[in-house]
């Protein structure tokens, strides 16, 4: 360990927010998933832009990695210091600046949990929603983003990063730049119509940290309900899908595929939310999606309404890590044509049967039906290296079909980055290698991520 | 195999096909219950096979003890006519699969309570009038060990009820209780109704929960403070299993002080809470259950309902929030007699 | 690699996924629900880092280190991360922590701190290391009996006993039981530590010595019905001793006081004008699932306006004095330590008193709101102390 950096970053966030002791370098190494650990030098928990910005300055100087890491769930290893370095945890940056009711956004710093904004929403302003992920509530606003994530709104308003009004950056050069309306010194409510400079969503931090973010907010009314249909013919999810999309009054749609419980092996379960105001608006908004849009399927006795008017619950998705009562799962994420339902569902079975993983596969409509994001979830046991092995290799044999199906790997690992990469045109190619020199020379920015050879 | 202990020739000598023309759901004249009932009875198509909304009433209608409803399920079943959809059926049989080991069987000296698929209820089964009595299936990851299967019903798959019952019975039999308690009613129903129609042995004596519940307050009498609350009461479909202790829900009333309000859907007479009814493949099912809920709600309403006082926990689960939001407090039959002694219930 | 070493729950450590909900209180509001994370904002200290950590070194990964130590015996047994774990396990997650500090115990590989409270436990029966014989000073004045043949044993504890601050509220209480006229005494000098911390640290040996001096005591004397004042000495009591043979039957004070105010043998004191929120300690709370009866107590009050923070009942954020922290301070010295962060909470419900039932929490949180300058704004009271009429 050089101690001269660790003095300088004890300088700059105080002795108890850095470490170079073993049981921090254990604890950041680590994955949740399948990644094998990679061991940082340093970890530092700064409070403020300033802090950080001072981190980035040293470690250009040093010309030692920096890695940002969120609520560390992107199950993908995203934020592993692959060579090392100074592993910047974000998570004491979680201020909520402001919310602007009448304009319907919220100015955050980063490293706020998913959790506080959607309490502090609830709580001081309960007809404004964000899109929340599935992930637990200690992931972050700024990983999410950053990962392109998608949450309980995606039908109607598409990805989260779809979501931002502007951004805050600091450069792996550490200069600190805002995006959006916020650069023109005019508040922090539009990213367009200036010029666009989305350089630093999926690219896995390897082009800088985000630090704030404005984030679009949407009506939140004071129902929202839970529907829940069933097919069990894989083939009608796509039309049904088509059918609620076409009515454009559902918040969630979601589909749901899984070998544990019983009652939803090679069952189709399609999860819709609905929002209103009065029992009158959700039930027009029922009328439309279930006797309009669906009855020929209950009719025909090819789809069932399981149940409807239920509460809304955040899925825990933590359960699936319990499936092998290993405390391990990680997942493939893609982004299809919702078409491509059926197959990703079959295939998904099939990999998980033969590598002995009870099979769980989801889908989530992106937008009005313009894509799906499909994950296959893999469990595994973390004491038995047999299992984390089977997993592993499930995962990259996913990893392979995405592309080969005609999908786009979500967040995906290096392995996952160096498939697409091979299949990206040459000339993306060479303008993502010129704007990673551009940005970060020295490469210490999450340096292993989207490396263009 | 087992078949149904059915006897065509007291339905061709009946002269009132009560089965059919008391039915709420159906618009039948005795005329025309004469000839469906024979179709039905033949194995052919009717259209009652198809508008059937499975509320079970037809099996307390029948003054011969025929069994009607189960004869409407195994046609269904045999003409491949599900009142439900595919997927919701298949959903339903997987659900019924348990996958978290085997349940632990200690013998049990004297009576026992059986929760069946409803362990997660457990926390109900607290105070003095549970007191001392041990609970079977208190696990809920091996309550479908305990799982009565007569949900199927609603299924048309009388064939998977009869593949699985006899285990279920083996379970419940080898805690070798005195008397078992059930406290879900359709698990009482399984027991003296359904089995002995389909000639299924059922080597434990079963009380029923109301029967269970009344005695134990008449031993606690003295305890009883008068709750004086207008109720109505929700009956549910397996009540009409066991129409011999319906008498118990006033019995109960009478004794803790609450006054039945008069309304129109109670007895006979009584509306299923709909939670079947919603998924049918009949045109416009989910529209009709919400009308047939408003219907008994509201007549709980203007009869001045303060609670409205459940039986069966998916009644409870389907109605309970529509009927607070009518101002009317849903509560579980063993909570208020509960509180009628003085207990907080959960 | 280093050996393995033997550890009690090696068939389920492995299932935590570090989800981290285990940070949170029920409404996710914030991630500073778990004292030591909120303390220290490093995944090591959070329960799922924790716990990670501990596999580590019973599998040999990791060596023992100080810092180790310290992660270890940071937590302060509060149990929030229990309450919000999904995983089918999350009951033991305590029993893991406190299994872990038993194998270090074990190896004698234990923080300074913490020996040093074991080492007074086990020479002076208190965790101070003061003498034995000064345990009763307290009661002088007070009209307290000695306990020989009462209804109830008032067992005052370690912190009522010893720390000033909490002796008030032991005083409180004693004059409260005599008021009322309830037959009770208290050991005085018998008296020894109950072993709730003792448990937690990891020292089962120090425990099992502890109960059994404390039962033969109490049967000799034959005890039959125990008012506690701390809610620690409430839990060892009720789920810890009949295992060693203890029978007896235990009450926290705030499950006897609403019998005694709701017959009229208390009064309630006049003059009263508050506004109260009250904090549940953990021992009683999560530990015990006694919410009510503290509130039914405050609730029946004249001139006292209830009011709760957001984290309340089985979202409480612990007060950090918890597993001998109140001694060992692994969590002070920040404004992230949890009592501070709580003291904030109470004050910005704009409550001018801070109830507790609780002498560590008393003395934890009356210190940090000096430290938050907030002295003139919110007072620390016991709930005796409120109901003793004290200023």
């Amino acid at each position: 360990m050089n101690s001269t950096i660790y003095k300088s970053l004890v300088e700059i966030v105080g002795e108890d927010y850095v470490s170079d002791r073993p049981e921090e370098l254990f604890t950041y190494s680590k994955d949740l998933g399948t990644s094998e650990p990679k061991w940082p030098d340093y970890v530092a928990v700064p409070k403020s832009v300033e802090e950080l910005q001072k981190i980035i300055l040293l470690a250009n100087k040093a010309t030692i990695p920096i890695v940002p890491l969120g609520g560390g769930l992107s199950l993908a290893g995203i934020a592993l210091p692959l060579h090392g370095g100074i592993l910047i945890d974000m998570k004491r940056m979680d201020e909520i600046i402001e919310v602007n009711g009448k304009a319907r956004y919220a100015l955050v710093e980063a490293g706020v949990s998913q959790g506080k904004l959607f309490a502090y929403l609830r709580n001081h302003h309960p007809t404004l929603a964000h899109s929340m992920p599935d992930a637990p509530p200690a992931a972050t606003i700024g990983g999410n983003l950053a990962i392109h994530g998608q949450g309980d709104l995606a039908h109607p308003h598409g990805f989260n990063s779809d979501m931002i009004n502007g951004l805050e950056v600091i450069l792996p050069t550490g200069e600190i730049c805002r995006f959006g309306s916020c650069s023109i010194g005019s508040g922090w409510f539009t990213q367009h119509p200036l010029p666009d400079m989305a350089f630093f969503l999926g690219w896995g931090g390897a082009t800088g940290i985000i630090t704030k973010v404005s984030l679009r907010l949407f009506p939140c009314k004071k129902i929202r309900e839970l529907d829940m249909l069933v097919v069990t013919d894989e083939e009608l999810v796509p039309d049904i899908f088509h059918e609620i999309t076409h009515v454009g009054m559902t918040e969630d749609l979601v589909v749901f595929s899984q070998a544990i419980p019983p009652m939803t092996d090679r069952l189709h379960h399609i999860v819709a939310n609905i929002s209103g105001d009065s029992e009158e608006e959700l039930e027009f908004k029922r009328r439309l999606i279930y006797e309009d849009r669906l009855s020929k399927y209950f009719e025909q006795g090819t789809a069932g309404i399981v149940a409807t008017s239920q509460d809304l619950e955040k899925p825990a998705v933590t359960k699936t890590a319990d499936w092998k009562k290993g405390g391990g799962f990680e997942y493939v994420g893609s982004v299809f044509p919702v078409a491509a339902y059926p197959e990703l569902y079959r295939k998904g079975v099939e990999i998980s049967t033969r590598h002995e993983i009870p099979y769980t596969v989801t889908g989530r409509v992106i937008g009005a039906g313009h894509a799906i994001m499909f994950s296959w979830s893999y469990a595994f046991n973390r004491a038995d290296p047999e299992s984390v092995r089977h997993a592993n290799e499930a995962l990259h044999e996913t990893d392979d079909l995405v592309l080969e199906f005609g999908g786009t790997i979500w967040k995906p690992a290096v392995y996952g980055q160096q498939i697409v990469m091979k299949h990206m045109d040459a000339n993306t190619l060479l303008l993502m290698k010129k704007l990673k020199n551009m940005l970060d020379p020295n490469n210490i920015m999450n340096p292993g991520n989207w490396e263009v050879a | 195999m087992t078949e149904l202990i059915f006897d065509e020739n007291k339905c061709f000598a009946c002269s009132t096909y009560d089965c059919l023309t008391k039915c709420q759901y159906m618009d039948i004249d005795a005329d025309t219950a004469k000839v469906e009932i024979e179709k039905i009875i033949n194995q052919e198509d009717s259209f009652v096979l198809h508008d059937c909304v499975t509320c079970y009433a037809c099996e307390e209608y029948c003054q011969n003890g025929n069994h009607p409803f189960y004869l409407i399920v195994r046609q269904q079943e045999e003409l491949d006519l599900p009142p439900l959809p595919e997927p919701l059926i298949k959903r339903g049989v997987q659900m019924g699969i348990p996958f978290r080991g085997e349940p632990e069987i200690q013998e049990i000296k004297g009576p026992a309570l059986n929760l069946g698929v409803f362990s997660p209820l457990g926390n109900m089964t607290k105070g003095k009038l549970f007191e001392g009595l041990p609970i079977i299936s208190h696990d809920p990851r091996k309550m479908f060990h305990y799982f009565c299967q007569l949900m199927y019903l609603h299924y048309a798959r009388t064939s998977v009820i009869n593949q699985k019952l006899p285990a279920i019975i083996e379970t419940i039999a080898a805690h070798k209780a005195d008397e078992v308690i059930h406290f879900h009613d359709e698990c009482y129903g399984t027991y003296v109704s359904y089995a002995p129609a389909f000639g299924i042995d059922v080597p434990f004596k079963s009380v029923h929960l109301f029967e269970y519940l009344y005695n134990k307050l008449l031993e606690l009498k003295d305890e009883i403070k008068p709750l004086n609350y207008k109720v109505a009461y929700q009956r549910p479909c397996s009540s009409r299993l066991s129409p011999d202790k319906h008498p118990f829900v006033e019995k109960i009333f009478d004794l803790i002080g609450v006054e039945s309000v008069e309304r129109e859907y109670v007895g006979e007479n009584a509306l299923c809470c709909g939670a079947t009814i919603a998924g049918q493949k009949k045109k416009g099912s989910r529209r009709f259950t919400l009308d047939l809920q408003e219907k008994n709600m509201n007549d709980m309403k203007d009869a001045g309902a303060e609670l409205c006082v459940f039986n069966c926990p998916a009644c409870m689960q389907t109605l309970g929030k529509p009927v607070a939001k009518k101002g009317i407090m849903p509560i579980f039959m063993s909570d208020l007699c509960r509180l009628a002694i003085g207990e907080k219930t959960t | 690699m280093t050996a393995k070493i033997e550890y009690k729950y090696d068939d389920m450590i492995h299932r935590c996924f570090r989800c981290g909900y285990c940070k949170f209180p029920a409404d996710w509001s914030d991630v500073t629900n778990c004292p030591s994370y909120a303390r220290f904002r490093m995944e090591s200290y959070s329960s799922g880092g924790r716990l990670w950590l501990i596999r580590a070194w019973v599998n040999g990964e990791i060596e023992w280190s100080e810092n180790l130590a310290k992660i270890v015996y940071s937590c302060t047994a509060c149990k929030n991360c229990e309450e919000k774990c999904p995983i089918s396990f999350s009951d033991n997650l305590v029993n893991m922590v406190v299994a872990a500090r038993s194998a270090m115990v074990e190896t004698g590989l234990l923080p300074s701190a913490v020996k040093s409270f074991l080492k007074n436990v086990h020479l002076h029966g208190n965790p101070y290391g003061l003498a034995a014989k000064k345990r009763s000073q307290w009661m002088e004045g007070t009209g307290i009996e000695q306990y020989q043949d009462q209804e109830f044993l008032y067992y005052v504890g370690d912190e009522g006993s010893y720390d000033t601050r909490a002796q008030v509220a032991a005083k409180a209480l004693g004059e409260l039981l005599l008021k009322a006229g309830v037959s009770f005494g208290a050991l005085g000098n018998l008296e020894i530590s109950d072993g709730n911390e003792v448990e937690i640290l990891g020292e089962e040996g120090l425990l099992e010595e502890l109960a059994e001096k404390n039962i033969k005591q109490f049967r000799e004397l034959r005890v039959k019905k125990i008012i506690t004042l701390s809610p620690h000495s409430y839990n060892v009591f009720k789920n810890s001793y009949p295992k060693f043979g203890g029978g007896f039957e235990i009450f926290h004070y705030t499950q006897i006081l609403p019998q005694l105010l709701q017959s009229g043998k208390l009064e309630k004191p006049a003059g009263l004008n508050m506004k109260v929120t009250y904090h549940d300690p953990c021992f009683l709370g999560r530990w015990n699932g006694e919410y009510n009866a503290p509130r039914t107590l405050l609730k029946d009050l004249d001139g006292v306006e209830l009011t709760e923070m957001r984290q309340n009942k089985k979202s409480s954020l612990c007060c950090g004095g918890g597993s001998g922290n109140f001694y060992t301070d692994f969590l002070g010295g920040s404004e992230d330590s949890p009592a501070r962060i709580r003291v904030r909470q109470a004050h910005e419900t704009g409550a001018q008193v801070l109830a507790v039932a609780c002498p560590n929490c008393l003395t934890m949180l009356e210190d940090a709101v000096k430290v938050e300058g907030l002295e003139e704004k919110l007072q620390v009271k016991d709930i005796s102390e409120i109901l003793n009429g004290s200023e």
